[in-house]
């Protein structure tokens, strides 16, 4: 296999995945809308947390803006794994593997999906937040950072989506791990900072969820300026979660594409 | 001994949880043949094709298509083979066009030799016009054309259709048994095909091998097959069902009695047809009024109930209602 | 048109959609674990905000948190009673029923018996969650009857406005349709600070949201300090009337194609 056709082959899958993931609005609008939409009803709801003593900012918005990026993810989790069901279920998958096709050139495919829409959606968060008032401490610069961040983000947890789907082969039980993404965002410092939260157990929880660090690595580079150690824990947890779950990914789809 | 273009020994599946898939298949496919593999729902066809396009390792035995081993050789074995299988495997989001496009990507084609395949295979297949539509929009003999267009991208000697016109209207069935016919003949293509249909076999190929229960019980040319059987059977249904039972005693004078309508009886006429006129004089001479009287010429389905005792209609009925109750157990 | 008969459809629908509920895991388990998903993440996660200047509850934060997720369990009980019926439109079921009840308004009424069964079932286990992890209920008995049954008074004209949706749609496409507004409705209220804290656009959207009054009089009658109870009630009564008329609408628009 020569290096051209490996990227021809890597080139055509990356441009189906783009192409599919767009040409359903049913999927694409409410990743966008939603958080969109939550945004505006926490921020107008929660204003006045930031009366808060020791609260960041004084413009829930301002706190709040991160969220989307990590509930984008959270939408891009559930687009791929249903995409990738549907390629299963519908033997669309037994159709490849009896190409030449390498499986890496699938796996490097399926993520320029989730990378497409990702970046939709984080440029319209931003958009969106700079339009109603939100502050870059960091300038255009951090604005950027803030983008791959949540490309990062979007591509762990899109690959969680790829990785159920792959072991269970069905979109049920991609539907599924809804719950426990959902889950995993609330108890975090989502609403309030870890600092502020009274109740122990909460904190505990809050301080061993990783989506608390990419939050915060988010909000550090809005409301705090270039802070070292938020966005090295921050991108240490999601370049972590984006690792094991790439492995993982990569792992089941040699199980369920068991060609010889 | 020369190599057959697919060659099977001792082919065995076993799944965790269930019974094998597939038992010992030996067989062997000649190159330029159409073989038909005949068999019920759950018979095994599927679990086999899958086998032999090295889409699933057997569990034992072994096999040779185009000359290559399936299990040490899977990518020359699948440069060699296109398949459309049971499902149409289409991505609804994108056109015709892009499918192509897709396609002779991952077979390593060029822009414009791609290009030019696709045009070529779309416009034999009757597509051009619907190319670039999406194919969520496409009926289900047009997605059926595509995947046949699809499987032949790279110009393979071997093609496996895997129930290829099943679900399909009369009409596309038609078609798509037109463009089978020329793939043999004008292109000398080796044709693996599974099907549950009588006449499909009957029609297409060139062979049959008859699958049930994972094994197969008989293997020849239809007309073989048929002749094996021989002889036809008639089928009475009394006018009043209270004579059901005399009138099961009185055929039995005359053959074999086979599996029939639930409301009448059939026996295979050990005589052959010209012993028809004496079952209706002997069913006359006891007075039994007869509602309906048929005489069938044998057919595959009666090669399949000589061999298992079954019929392949009621077959599937079973296969398919095993298959509820596996599932309302798992659920 | 009998009451009789009304009834005994009434008893059937209901039973039968009352019966898919409760022998259904896949049903129940998303219906339970939600409003306990939010009281557990609100009352754990948001109670600092009770000291906000200004926030002037005495039932401490999981109090007034309950009674935020006791009208979201009710509403959303009414909602998924909403999908239950465009289900049954699209699996033709509805057309047997339509077929076979001698009092169409029936088939309405057992859908709420069913809903408030739901419903019921919902609020009882989300309350003894709730009571072990803090809630305090110092209202009188009768604050307490008053709360739940504005709480029931929700819920089925949650449940009549999805049963109108999804008698119009007849499809499964109905689902977003009745539960984004519903949704909008709910949130759109003083949901985690209580009404005089709120501000912006929220703020002005739950100054005439109905909701509002009726969230804030059942946490008043939690702890036993009631404002507004008749406007709430009659609020209440004014929404279960109009989506009455919605769905009777929907009912008829069924019936056209029955």
């Amino acid at each position: 296999m020569t290096r051209g056709s490996l990227l021809r082959q890597v080139g055509a899958l990356a441009r189906r995945s783009v192409v599919r993931t767009l040409r359903q609005p049913a999927m694409v609008v409410p990743s966008i809308l939603f958080p969109l939409i939550l945004l505006s009803i926490n921020s107008s709801g929660l204003e006045s947390a930031t009366m808060l003593p020791g609260f960041p900012t004084d413009s829930y918005l301002q706190f709040a803006l991160a969220i989307t990026f990590v509930q984008g993810a959270l939408f891009s989790a559930m687009s791929a794994g249903t995409n990738v069901a549907s390629d299963i279920e519908n033997g669309f998958m037994n159709r490849l593997a009896l190409t030449p096709l390498r499986r890496v050139a699938l796996m490097l495919g399926q993520l320029a999906g989730i990378v497409a829409l990702g970046s939709i959606q984080a440029v319209t968060f931003l958009i969106v937040g700079v339009v109603f008032g939100a502050d870059f401490a960091t300038g255009l610069a951090g604005a950027l950072v803030i983008v791959v961040f949540s490309l990062l983000i979007s591509l762990g947890f899109g690959c969680i989506g790829a990785f159920t789907a792959l072991r269970a082969g069905n979109g049920e039980a991609v539907q599924g791990i809804f719950p426990l993404f959902f889950a995993a965002l609330f108890l975090s410092s989502m609403s309030l900072p870890r600092d502020l939260i009274e109740q122990d157990w909460f904190r505990t929880v809050a301080d061993w969820n990783p989506v608390s660090y990419m939050l915060e690595c988010i909000r550090s580079l809005m409301i705090d300026g270039w802070d070292g150690e938020a966005l090295a824990l921050g991108f240490a947890c999601a370049g972590g979660v984006t690792l094991i779950a790439l492995v993982a990914a990569a792992s089941a789809l040699r199980t369920r594409m068991v060609r010889t | 001994m020369s190599e057959g273009a697919i060659e099977a020994h001792g082919l065995v599946r076993e799944f965790k949880k269930g019974p094998r898939a597939v038992d010992g298949i030996d067989l062997r496919v000649e190159a330029g043949e159409v073989f038909g593999f005949l068999g019920p729902n759950g018979a095994g066809k599927s679990t086999t094709v899958h086998m032999l396009t090295t889409l699933l390792p057997p569990t034992a035995g072994s096999a040779r298509v185009g000359g290559h081993d399936v299990v040490h050789e899977g990518p020359a074995v699948r440069a060699a083979i296109g398949a459309a299988l049971q499902e149409a495997a289409l991505d609804p989001f994108l056109t015709g066009r892009e499918h192509m496009k897709l396609q002779t990507a991952m077979h390593g084609m060029s822009g414009e030799e791609a290009r030019k395949r696709s045009d070529s295979l779309l416009e034999r297949v009757g597509l051009t016009q619907a190319a670039d539509r999406r194919v969520g929009g496409y009926s289900g003999g047009m997605k059926r054309r595509l995947d046949l267009a699809l499987a032949l991208v790279h110009r393979p000697r071997i093609l496996f259709l895997d129930e290829p016109t099943t679900g399909l209207d009369p009409q596309s069935r038609t078609a798509l048994w037109a463009e089978v016919q020329r793939l043999a003949a004008d292109r000398g293509v080796t044709v693996f095909l599974t099907t549950q249909y009588l006449e499909e076999a009957d029609v297409l190929a060139d062979r049959v091998g008859i699958i049930d229960q994972g094994r197969i019980v008989a293997e020849g040319t239809p007309e073989a097959l048929k002749a094996e059987i021989g002889r036809p059977s008639v089928e009475a249904i009394p006018a009043e069902p209270e004579q059901l039972e005399r009138m099961k005693a009185v055929l039995s004078r005359f053959g074999e009695s086979v599996a029939g309508s639930t409301k009448g009886a059939s026996v295979r006429l050990a005589g052959g047809d010209a012993q028809l006129a004496d079952v209706v004089r002997a069913l006359d001479s006891e007075q039994i009024k007869i509602q309906d009287l048929q005489l069938h010429a044998p057919t595959l389905d009666d090669v399949f109930l000589a061999k298992t005792g079954r019929s392949l209609e009621g077959a599937a009925e079973e296969a398919e209602q095993e298959e509820a109750e596996q599932e309302a157990v798992a659920a | 048109m009998s009451r009789g008969s009304f009834w005994t459809v009434a008893r059937a629908v209901g039973w039968r959609s009352a019966h898919n509920f409760f022998k259904n895991p896949a049903i129940i388990i998303p219906a339970l674990l939600f409003p306990m998903f939010f009281f557990t993440a609100f009352a754990g996660g948001l109670s600092r905000v009770d000291s906000v200047p200004g926030f002037d509850y005495d039932g401490g934060y999981t109090t007034f948190v309950y009674g935020f997720v006791l009208l979201q369990a009710s509403a959303f009980g009414g909602v998924f009673t909403g999908f239950a019926i465009a289900r049954d439109f699209e699996s033709g079921f509805s057309r047997r029923m339509m077929l076979a009840a001698s009092n169409r308004g029936g088939i309405i009424g057992g859908y709420w018996i069913a809903a408030l069964a739901r419903a019921m079932f919902t609020v009882a286990v989300v309350t003894a969650v709730a009571l072990l992890t803090g809630l305090e209920i110092s209202g009188s008995p009768i604050d307490i009857v008053g709360l739940y049954t504005l709480a029931l008074l929700l819920n089925a004209a949650a449940m009549l406005f999805g049963t109108g949706v999804a008698m119009r749609m007849r499809t499964m496409q109905a689902g977003p349709l009745i539960q984004l507004p519903v949704f909008l409705i709910i949130f759109l209220a003083p949901v985690w600070v209580p009404y005089d804290l709120l501000t912006g656009w929220v703020g002005a959207a739950a100054s005439v949201n109905p909701i509002t009054l009726v969230i804030e009089s059942i946490r008043g009658l939690l702890t036993g300090h009631p404002t507004e109870v008749l406007p709430a009630f009659l609020v209440a009564a004014l929404l279960v009337g109009l989506t009455a008329l919605w769905s009777r609408g929907g009912l008829h628009s069924a019936e056209r194609v029955a």
